[in-house]
């Protein structure tokens, strides 16, 4: 790269970096106050484009209409979150952890099937700003004036928030609720209509964020997600909270990623290497790289402990007689299945009980182990791909079967090493990089994974062939894999791993390794993982790297929360429902996104605890 | 023996009502809700032609019926979905699919179940050649057809220095490879001086537009498309990129990805497309009246894919005389039709239809893009020789 083509790299960079800080700085506060994982500011993000795309083109392309345009989108984007806010998630801070990420994903299904009907499925693409719609020469090329007025956006919205969090009254209550939220509370603060101002103050940001780029980027319906993953990878790099560490790493990534491609190939020692490739995946690089070194991120500070009603857990008792009963019941009547029901049944309930040992070993980390993992699809997609490449290479199917899993553990051995060494959010946004990091992996690597079409021919050996005994070898393992790792948790090495997530502290006086002890977790956990992706892919006969994919490891957090975080039947519960509603909605409603959305909200509004949490209540008396 | 009696009932039941009815059932499953900018037209073709048939008397002296489902957009719910249609709703075939791995995924099932499957949308070449089978074809022109259509027009300029800018997933690679190796040797000395890579989706066209310049190409192949595109080219045009570097886009000619350009469509590019109200066969014009009647729409490329999907549904099942899977393989292979682009062959050696595209280039009409001096590309022209594509499929 010349000298010059160094520095438009890097104004490139910096003009990429702005929005993204826009739309992360949100992201940012609203964690820091409400501790809510928020999956929906990506919907806000783009609602924001798509609001400002009608408004300008509704005003008119002047500049008055353009910039009118674009606040409004964002205020009304703000307002959004404001209900949101007041409407769904006041309901449930007192709800267990993890939970309001479930209603944020039901948001998400819903706000894009909406999109979708108000704006139809074609790309919109933005005017150019007027008054910024041309280019200046720039070390002799030309650069478009819009991104100049884009790299003087971003610090001069850091500078505003600076001043709002510092210098203003409600900016103070801000930082002492991110600080400890209860203190806050107990001090006088009205509380809930501080996180409604967050809330809302955070959409705002985002709406702003999208409806600001519409001349570089076409409101679609798919720029919600492809956003989400980047502003997490940005707060988390930059420290959850620290707005000024969001710009850094804004900063960082954007830069980084324009010098990918400026570089793009490079020959050195008879190997060709793509950095312009490198683009799928180097955030995450940067981030397991900064949370490695630095765990709490760039400007990040430990996060403070959370207090409240959903934090604290029960002991796991022994299930109570009528229980074991009724799963004794439910596991006859699977076996009898193949006699009472079609030949798609079964189909529909393989992909069920894969499910379910899925979500139960997701369960068993983020559960018992109080590992909260985003990136379990990392040991489904090794436990498939290891499963499906032995059959290829290595050994009959049978055999494959196992070596899948072994494939997973491997992995969670060398990722777990790493996570076990961080705790909350940070944990959790590690995993997510290693997944991300093997799906990139599986993604590009041509001739040994297939690349983005995946593996086919991956086919269960003769003797499994048929529909009834694929469903037998899959009920079996399933149940197999669930009860082991349930009794594992009554096991002394259960009790040491609840010890290690209760009170790290006095685990380690008694002698507990706590880290050891969480790194065996996660291993087993990867290995059940790795199972349930290597029952899978024989009974699809074909995987691809979605099966590694952030969507994967998302539907694992939502069927362990629809089911019930705090008791282990309800993965399973979780799996069932989320499964058998996926494949029934999408089969009768056109707008079945926004149908499953809906449903889920209601589930997680009428039961906070989950579904198997309100039945334990209603049948077992507790208190509430 | 209660149940064991009521299980029989049931089978004979079930057993009676099926042949009672004859009916032609057909299943069809797409990612209507991961790419609705294509498949919401493709919907709509298929509709329009099932209306047509129906109204002729249907098929094999009965109405026929389509069973359409979401198919969740990636392999492992297709996968579901397409046995839920074999298993549960009894389809004598399936047709559908956008995604190159899903297609795939849903092609190898097919062989497995021994089910025959009309492959409507995949570009993949392998879903025909490598990884081929007996059950499946392919309606759409692949991406080596589409990129081999360019290479006439691309060797005329003799252009030496030639940047590569795709997606980075199967659809750009191939096209990237094919149009390397189709280059080389069309102009033997042709250099290929920058190669970008943007995640589908993901594409940073500032920094990737730069990129291309600084490689001071003379000329540029692109494969991209939808949201990628049209930030390619609003880049492009600010920065200057095409001013003097001529540049080639596989489908940026379809109204799918070229009507979003709207104002920013860039002049003179080479593309493969449809210009839609410029064809005026009879055939095209028959279609077009017909679909803008019943919709009150203009047709994408995605309504031809899927009025002559369904078409040739009909066109098999009338040949075979039957619904039954080898009967209909048996038709399709080597099978002549008509659609509203022209009349295709069914060839026998690959199952690859031979429907054709076309090739023009874009200007600017008032604030919206158009195809010019378009001309039609028949499929037959732009494919490998017979003994090149034995030698990939493994039959």
């Amino acid at each position: 790269m010349s000298s010059s083509a160094i520095a438009i790299q890097f104004l490139n960079g910096l003009a990429s970096a702005s929005s993204l800080f826009l739309v992360a700085a949100g992201l940012s506060l609203i964690f820091g106050v409400t501790r809510i994982v928020n999956f929906a500011h990506g919907s806000l993000y783009m609602l924001g484009a798509y609001m400002a795309y009608s408004l300008v083109e509704y005003f008119g392309r002047t500049p008055l209409g353009f910039w009118g345009g674009v606040m409004i989108a964002g205020l009304a984007a703000g307002l959004i979150g404001a209900v949101l806010e007041i409407v769904l998630l006041r309901r449930l801070y007192q709800a267990p952890e993890l939970l309001q990420l479930l209603a944020t994903f039901a948001l998400v299904l819903v706000i894009k099937d909406f999109a979708l009907w108000v704006w139809g499925p074609e790309d919109l693409l933005g005017p150019r700003a007027p008054g910024f719609d041309q280019a200046v020469a720039i070390a002799g090329r030309a650069f478009p004036e819009f991104d100049l007025l884009l790299i003087a956006i971003g610090p001069v919205v850091l500078g505003l928030l600076w001043l709002l969090l510092t210098r203003t009254r409600w900016g103070t209550l801000v930082r002492a609720a991110t600080e400890d939220r209860e203190m806050a509370g107990a001090l006088g603060v009205n509380q809930a209509w501080l996180f409604t101002g967050v809330f809302a103050l955070g959409s705002l940001l985002a709406g702003i964020g999208g409806a600001i780029n519409i001349p570089r980027e076409p409101a679609t319906l798919g720029m919600d997600l492809s956003i989400i993953s980047d502003v997490f990878v940005v707060v988390v790099v930059g420290g959850m909270g620290s707005i000024p560490g969001a710009f850094l790493a804004a900063l960082l990534i954007s830069v980084i990623k324009a010098f990918c491609i400026g570089i793009g190939e490079v020959h050195a020692f008879g190997i060709d290497f793509s950095f312009s490739k490198l683009t799928l995946v180097v955030e995450f690089i940067v981030m397991a790289i900064v949370l490695v070194i630095r765990p709490w991120g760039l400007l990040g500070r430990p996060s403070a402990v959370a207090r409240g009603p959903g934090t604290v857990e029960d002991p796991l008792r022994a299930p109570p007689r009528p229980l074991l009963a009724f799963g004794a019941a439910m596991l006859a009547i699977l076996v009898l299945m193949p006699l009472l029901s079609d030949a798609y049944t079964l189909v529909l309930l393989g992909d069920i009980l894969v499910f379910a040992l899925f979500s139960v070993s997701l369960h068993f980390i983020i559960g018992p182990a109080g590992m909260h993992s985003f990136g379990h699809a990392a040991y489904f997609g090794l436990g498939a791909y290891g499963a499906a490449l032995a059959l290829k290479h290595l050994m009959p199917m049978e055999a494959a079967l196992f070596a899948g899993p072994l494939a997973a553990a491997l992995g969670a051995l060398l990722f777990g090493w790493f996570c076990v060494r961080l705790s909350g959010v940070y944990l959790a946004m590690l995993t997510l990089a290693f997944a991300q990091i093997t799906w990139s992996i599986v993604f590009q690597w041509d001739t040994f994974t297939g690349g983005s079409n995946g593996l086919v021919d991956v086919w269960p050996a003769a003797w499994l062939g048929s529909k009834t005994a694929y469903y037998y070898l899959t009920l079996a393992l399933a149940t197999a894999g669930i009860l082991l790792l349930w009794r594992m948790l009554y096991a002394p090495f259960g009790y040491a791993l609840r010890a290690g997530r209760d009170s790290p502290l006095r685990a380690d006086a008694i002698g507990i390794d706590v880290r050891r002890t969480q790194w065996a977790g996660f291993v087993l956990a990867g290995l059940f993982a790795g199972l349930a992706g290597a029952v899978y892919a024989f009974s699809k006969g074909s995987i691809s790297p979605e099966v590694v994919a952030i969507p994967r490891s998302v539907d694992g957090l939502v069927m362990v929360l629809l089911g019930g975080i705090q008791t282990l039947t309800g993965p399973v519960a979780g799996a069932a429902v989320f499964t058998w509603l996926q494949d029934t909605i999408a089969r009768n409603t056109d707008f079945w996104r926004a149908t499953l959305g809906m449903i889920i909200l209601v589930l997680v509004l009428a039961f906070p605890r989950g579904v198997t949490g309100m039945l334990r209540r209603r049948f077992m008396r507790e208190p509430a | 023996m209660k149940l064991t009696q009521r299980i029989v009932a049931g089978a004979v039941i079930a057993l009676a009502a099926g042949s009672a009815h004859a009916q032609v059932k057909v299943g069809e499953l797409n990612s209507y809700k991961t790419f609705p900018a294509f498949l919401e037209p493709y919907k709509k073709g298929w509709q329009l032609a099932l209306d047509e048939i129906n109204a002729s008397g249907g098929l094999l002296g009965q109405k026929v019926e389509v069973i359409s489902r979401e198919d969740g957009g990636t392999p492992g719910d297709a996968v579901r979905v397409a046995e839920e249609l074999l298993a549960r709703e009894k389809v004598n075939l399936i047709m559908g699919t956008f995604a190159s791995n899903v297609g795939l995924a849903v092609s190898n099932l097919a062989a497995q179940r021994k089910v025959l499957f009309i492959a409507a949308e995949p570009l993949t070449d392998k879903i025909v050649w490598e990884n081929g089978n007996r059950y499946t074809f392919r309606v759409r022109p692949s991406t080596y057809m589409q990129t081999a259509m360019l290479i006439p027009d691309a060797v005329k300029l003799k252009k030496q220095r030639w940047a590569i800018v795709y997606p980075n997933y199967e659809y750009g690679q191939s096209a990237t490879r094919w149009f390397k190796e189709l280059m080389a040797k069309a102009q033997p000395g042709v250099q290929f001086v920058g190669e970008q890579a943007p995640a589908l989706g993901k594409i940073d066209a500032g920094a990737v537009a730069q990129a291309l310049a600084d490689a001071k190409p003379d000329a540029i192949f692109s494969s991209l498309f939808g949201a990628d595109l049209q930030k390619f080219v609003r880049e492009g045009n600010l920065r200057g990129l095409f001013k003097n570097t001529v540049v080639f886009n596989l489908l940026a000619g379809e109204p799918e990805y070229l009507d979003p350009l709207k104002e920013e469509t860039p002049d003179g590019w080479y593309v493969t497309g449809y210009p839609w109200n410029e064809i005026n066969t009879p055939a095209h014009k028959k279609f077009r009246e017909a679909y803008q009647k019943k919709w009150k729409d203009y047709p994408r490329l995605g309504s031809i894919v899927g009025y002559s999907t369904m078409q040739t549904v009909a066109n098999t099942i009338r040949k075979a005389k039957s619904a039954e899977t080898e009967k209909m393989i048996e038709a399709l292979r080597g099978m002549e039709m008509d659609t509203p682009i022209g009349p295709i062959v069914w060839r026998a050696v690959d199952h690859q239809s031979t429907m054709g595209a076309y090739v023009g280039r874009l200007a600017r009409k008032g604030d919206k893009g158009v195809m010019v001096d378009w001309k039609f590309a028949p499929g037959d022209q732009y494919l490998p020789s017979f003994e090149q594509i034995k030698g990939w499929r493994k039959e």
